[in-house]
Formats: C-alpha cells, structure tokens, sequence
C-alpha cells in the first residue's frame, strides 16, 4: 500500500499520485492554512484583515509590529492576559491534585461502582458545554459564586479533571505492580512507596494530564462568559468580544502568539509521550 | 499419597490458616476490604468535588426546567382561593378572591416581584406582562368591591380567560417549559402546538442536527482520506505529518476561529484570491461568512482532528496483508478497497462520526461569531435566554432537551467503541 509496486499500471500510477500529492495536499493545505495565513496578517501595517499592496510586494513599510504593540500596552488585553494567569494555573493544581489521586484510586483491581463512578468523573467532558455553562450559572448563582474568581476556577478546575484522569489512567495502565510489592517488601511504607517508586513513573502522564487541564482552562471561553463577571474577563473571552463587536487586527497578534505557545505545548507533550513510554519500557516510536 | 499430612498441606480440620492462625478465607476477604477502601478513599475527593461543582448544577438545571414556584411565591392567598374555582363555569372568580388578589398584588408590588410574575404569566399568555405592570401600583389604593376595581383599571381582569391562566400556571411543578421549548402550549382544550409561523425550537433543534450531519459527512469526507495516508505510509513519516493534524488540534478554538472570520469576509482573503484569479468580479464577492456556509466550513475545519485520530487509530491495525491477498486472487483495486479495506474501518467511521456529531450538536462559540442568523444552533438560543430574555426556565428546558439528546448518543458511542477507549491526541 505505501508505496507503487514495480508493475503499477499507468493508471494506477496516476491515481496513486493523484492521491497522494493533490487530495490529501488540498486537505492538508485546508487544515494547516487557515491557521498559518493570520501570521504574516498579523504583521500588516495597516488595519485590515488582508494583504495589502504593500504586503504582496513584500515592501518592509507593509509590515509593522503595532498590533504587538497595541497587545502589549492597551489596559483591557493586558488585564484579561493577567487574568488568564491567574484563573489557569489556579484550575490547574485543583485538577491535578485531584484527578491523579482519583486515578490511582481506579487503577487498583477492585474498584466497587467502577463504571459509574467513571461515567461521573468524566461526565464534564462528555457534557456540551453550554449545558455545563448554564447548569453552573443558575448553580453557583444561588450559592454566590456566580462573577467570582473562585466560581470560575472550580468550574475549570471541573472541566479539566476528566483529561487528568485519562492521561494518568494511561501510564498506570502499564504500570508494574511488582515494582511497588517490591518496595513494600523492603520495607517502605506506602506514602514513601507512593512518593519514590510510583510517582517517578507516572509523572509524565500527570504532567500531560496538567498540560490538558491547563489548555482547557486556559482556552475556554463558554463558562467563563456566563459564570464571570468583568474582573474575570479572560484572554479567550477578550478575544470573543472583540471578534463578535470592534474587531481589530490585534487580535491577529493575539492569535498568532496563541499558535507559538500551542506549538511548545504539543512539543512538549510529545517530549512527555515518549520518555513514559521508555520508561514504562515500552518500545519508542 | 495422603492428603492430609506435610508441610504446606491441608490441615487436619480442612481450613487453611494464614501465619497468625485466621483463616485464610477470611484473612484474604479483609485484605481485599482494605483494599476496596484504599481506591475508594482515593477516589473520594474528587468525586465529592465533581458531585458539587458539576453534578449539582446539571442537577440544578434539570430541576428549573419544572419548578415553578413563583406563582405561588408571589401571590399564595390568591392561588389558594383558585383551587375551589372552575374555569368552566364560565363565572368570574368570586368578589373573596378578587380580594386575596388586591392583597397578594400590593405586597408584591411593595416587594417589587409583580413585574416578574407578570413576565412568568407572560410565557403563558402574551400580555399578562403589561396587565401586571398597569394593576401593580392601582392595587396598593383600591377601595372594595375589588371586582369591580380591577376590570376599572383593566378589563382583561373581567375575562375569565386571564383567570384561567393564573390558575393553570399555579402548581409548584410545571411542565409549560417543555411546552414551550417543543413549540406547544397549553389552553383550556388541553396541549395544542403553536400555529405553523411561530414555531422555532422544533425548527432550531431539525437545524441543529441537520447541520451536525452535513459536517460530520465533510470531515468523514476529509479524514478519510488523511487517515488512510497516514496509516500506508511509514511510521516515520506519518509521524511528521500528523503533526499537521495534531497542530490545528491544539489550536485555540478562538484562534481557528478567527482565522475563519479574516478568511471569509467579503474583503477577505479568499474573495480576494478569487477575484485576483478572475472566477468572480469584484461586485459578485461571495457571502462565506454569516450563514451556514460559514458555520459548516469554520466547524468542519475545527472538528476535522476528532475524525482523522479514530479513524487513523482504527486503520493502523488493518494489516496490509489482507488487501494483498485479496488482490493475489484476483480483486480489482477498487473491489480490494471497497470489499475488504473499507468494512475493517467501520468502527473507526463509526466512532469518528459520534464523536464529531455530539461535539458539533453542542456548539456555541463557532455559529455565534460566524454562523449569523441562518447558522445559528440550539445553544445560541439557550445562551440567549439566559443572559438576554432571562428566560431560565425555558433556557433550562431546552438544555435539557439536548443533554438527552447527548447523552443517547454518548450511550451508544459507548457501546460501539468504549469511553475508556477515548484517547487524546
């Protein structure tokens, strides 16, 4: 299949390249465009959303940082920046925290209601989130949460468990139990069993699990617009007001800076996969 | 042999014992108690933590799409003195209740909740909203007979009709919520649906799950295609160019949707191209953007990586081999690919499709900033009741609606593929 037998027809030669070069060139150039085009839009001199003349020609006055520069000093992208960062990394540990304990609880071989209690922990990915969105407004409305920091970090912190959970659940699932019977054996009690055998192995899925909690928060933009009130107003949600009322090409800038930090993320989540995979000693790919 | 005897046997009185004398049975059954206990007490917190932040508030929600204690709430005499009366006896209510009303009405006027149960009632009967607010201040000063001062300043006080609503709209549980979110209503013949022009969830819900399909079909229709190179090509190099698919995968979905904004305007980028490239003039630039067909492109553009993963999943672990045979004995490319590749990846068609299915039913940001009016889903009017018509228990009832809808689909995602089966990224 990958690649022409020596007898190919001529036929089958044209469609194999057909294929390959211009079908899934196009799908490819359709998934990868749009997100490679607001780049150099983002660098446009003037406030348009498209090439100018001056672009196309490549002329340096066609460029500019000043959408960068309009990011970087203007009050309200500047506080929902902050408050991302305050909301994000909050979110974060509560979901670690919580989601690695929950799934070494489940990785034990018996688990009463371990089906159920699955489907619960991870019902807030399964839910739309709008659903999750307006269960938590009129909620968190009636016990006083509703336009507070604390409101929206727990409903983040909510939203990003599942994936802790999953990714933890993941590197348990090779895990060696002889290697903690071991431990035992030789006398180490199970907290330290816990902190010096367990933890070293199943720490990348944690942390990847923490990437996915903090992506999560970081990009969500449906709970945080109804459960928010203005102090909390997030990048995302900045981004949202902006696209839907004054769109201005700083959200190009803004965008654009969102790309490089996804492209580090992945990165690193890759980096992750393949030392747990070594480290479980399963062959790297 | 004998049974009975030698280190390590059975024991003479048939029980085995672990080293402190307990029987092994019972030593082994406490073990696996402590156990269950340990994974139990591990799970604990973050159970405790979801039940409350998010099991609690889907909870919330189901529960305000029926309950219905504002009526009672607001003007409880009036309600009380209701039960004894029948609509169809075709008689106003007598002078006492026009008199528990005058009462009920003037404290909740000082309390300022009238108005907001003239809008409940206002679900139920246009114009009970305005009725309300017109006799809210006139009942603080009314003199006796009250009958005969409420049709004074109103006379929809003397149609028994408006009666009638007030008594339907009475119990502390409704289901009118659900009616109205189905296009129906309530009157005295019992359930009717609306009239024809003025129904729209029943249309925005049709809308919502035909536009899910046509963009599960595209990105079937795109993936498949990418998973299939993915999966024939050697590791190394599928490796680099999932990072393609990977890539957009990670992107902000507000970054992916913006870059569709810029993209289809009608100053964009891609009607500039065309018009550069001659296909349409300058006059004739297309409306990508504000109507389905953004909504469809923007989304089938962002859901399309939870179609090629399952699918390229699924396709990795076809052996080629099969396709070899097949061939060996005689089958034409396409009776090779139609008749032995494409039945081993239907569960990979299968699991693609629910999951972008269920995640396009529930989407809000993407048809909000591109889709306009025409692309517009059912969550866009959830979202609209809630902070705009502050309509909750509608707002409810139709996130409730969906939910089911979701769940089912989830439920048969499950038995088709597996949750534990989900796998990211």
């Amino acid at each position: 299949m990958s690649d022409l037998p020596p007898y190919a027809s001529t036929g089958q030669r044209i469609w194999h390249y057909t294929f390959r070069y211009v079908i899934c060139g196009l799908i490819f150039f359709f998934l990868i465009f749009p997100i490679l085009i607001i780049i150099p839009l983002s660098f446009n001199a003037e406030d348009f959303f498209t090439f100018t003349k001056a672009m196309l020609n490549l002329q340096p006055e066609g460029y500019s940082l000043k959408h960068y520069n309009d990011f970087l000093t203007n009050p309200d992208w500047q506080q929902a920046l902050r408050n991302s960062f305050l909301i994000a990394p909050a979110a974060t540990f509560l979901a670690t925290a919580f989601g690695t304990l929950a799934a070494i609880g489940l990785s034990q071989s018996h688990v009463p209601f371990r089906r159920a209690i699955m489907a619960v922990l991870i019902s807030p990915m399964i839910v739309p989130l709008i659903i999750s969105a307006a269960g938590m407004y009129f909620f968190y409305s009636r016990i006083g949460l509703q336009g507070t920091y604390w409101g929206v970090v727990l409903a983040h912190a909510a939203l990003g468990t599942p994936f802790v959970i999953i990714t933890v659940t993941a590197t348990l699932v090779g895990f060696d139990r002889s290697l903690t019977r071991a431990a035992a054996n030789l006398g180490a009690n199970p907290v330290t069993t816990f902190f010096k055998v367990q933890m070293p192995l199943i720490v990348p899925g944690v942390v990847s699990g923490a990437l996915f909690a903090f992506i999560t928060s970081f990009d969500e933009v449906v709970v945080v617009l109804f459960l928010g009130s203005a102090a909390q107003k997030t990048l995302p949600w900045q981004m949202f007001t902006g696209l839907r009322e004054q769109i201005s090409p700083t959200i190009l800038a803004v965008a654009t800076i969102m790309v490089a930090i996804s492209i580090v993320l992945l990165t690193v989540l890759e980096m992750l996969r393949r030392r747990s995979e070594r480290l479980r000693g399963l062959a790297p790919t | 042999m004998n049974k009975s005897d030698g280190a390590g046997g059975v024991p003479a009185d048939g029980i085995m014992r672990a080293a402190d004398g307990t029987p092994l049975k019972k030593s082994l059954a406490r073990a696996l108690r402590r156990e269950k206990i340990r994974s139990l007490l591990l799970i604990l917190p973050l159970l405790a933590f979801i039940l409350i932040t998010f099991i609690a508030p889907i909870a919330d929600m189901l529960f305000r799409s029926v309950e219905n204690g504002i009526v009672e709430d607001t003007i409880p005499q009036t309600v009380g003195l209701l039960q004894d009366w029948d609509p169809a006896s075709g008689e106003l209510p007598d002078e006492a209740v026009f008199a528990a009303f005058q009462k009920d009405l003037s404290e909740a006027f000082k309390a300022k909740t009238s108005t907001r149960l003239g809008l409940r009632l206002n679900y139920e009967k246009a114009g009970m909203s305005g009725l309300f607010r017109k006799s809210g201040r006139p009942a603080t000063n009314m003199e006796p007979p009250f009958r005969e001062a409420f049709i004074a300043v109103d006379e929809d006080w003397g149609d028994i009709e408006t009666w009638a609503v007030i008594k339907r709209a009475s119990p502390r549980l409704t289901d009118g919520y659900f009616l109205s979110a189905l296009d129906a209503h309530r009157t005295a013949d019992g359930v009717e649906m609306l009239p024809e022009k003025e129904r729209l969830y029943i249309f925005l819900f049709m809308r919502t799950i035909f536009l899910s399909i046509v963009i599960t079909f595209s990105c079937l229709l795109l993936g498949y295609p990418i998973a299939y190179l993915l999966a024939s090509l050697p590791v190394r190099t599928s490796n680099l160019l999932l990072i393609l698919v990977l890539l957009p995968f990670w992107t902000s979905l507000l970054v992916r949707t913006s870059a569709w904004k810029v993209l289809l305007q009608q100053q964009g980028v891609i009607n500039d191209i065309l018009v550069w490239i001659g296909l349409i003039d300058d006059a004739g630039r297309l409306i990508m953007i504000n109507n389905m067909t953004g909504t469809i492109i923007a989304m089938t553009h962002i859901l399309l990586p939870f179609m090629i993963l399952p699918l390229f999943s699924v396709m990795k672990t076809i052996s080629p081999s099969y396709v070899r045979a097949a061939k060996s004995m005689g089958a034409s490319d396409w009776t090779a690919f139609w008749k032995i590749y494409f039945p081993n990846t239907v569960p990979g068609i299968g699991a693609g499709s629910i999951l972008v299915f269920i995640l396009a039913i529930g989407y809000y940001i993407t048809p909000e900033l591109v889709g306009g009016t025409s692309g517009v889903f059912i969550s866009n009017r959830i979202a609209y009741h809630i902070s705009s018509s502050l309509n909750w228990g509608l707002a409810a009832a139709l996130g409730t609606i969906l939910l089911v809808l979701v769940l089912a689909l989830y439920w048969a995602y499950d038995r088709i593929v597996g949750i534990d089966n989900v796998k990211l990224g």
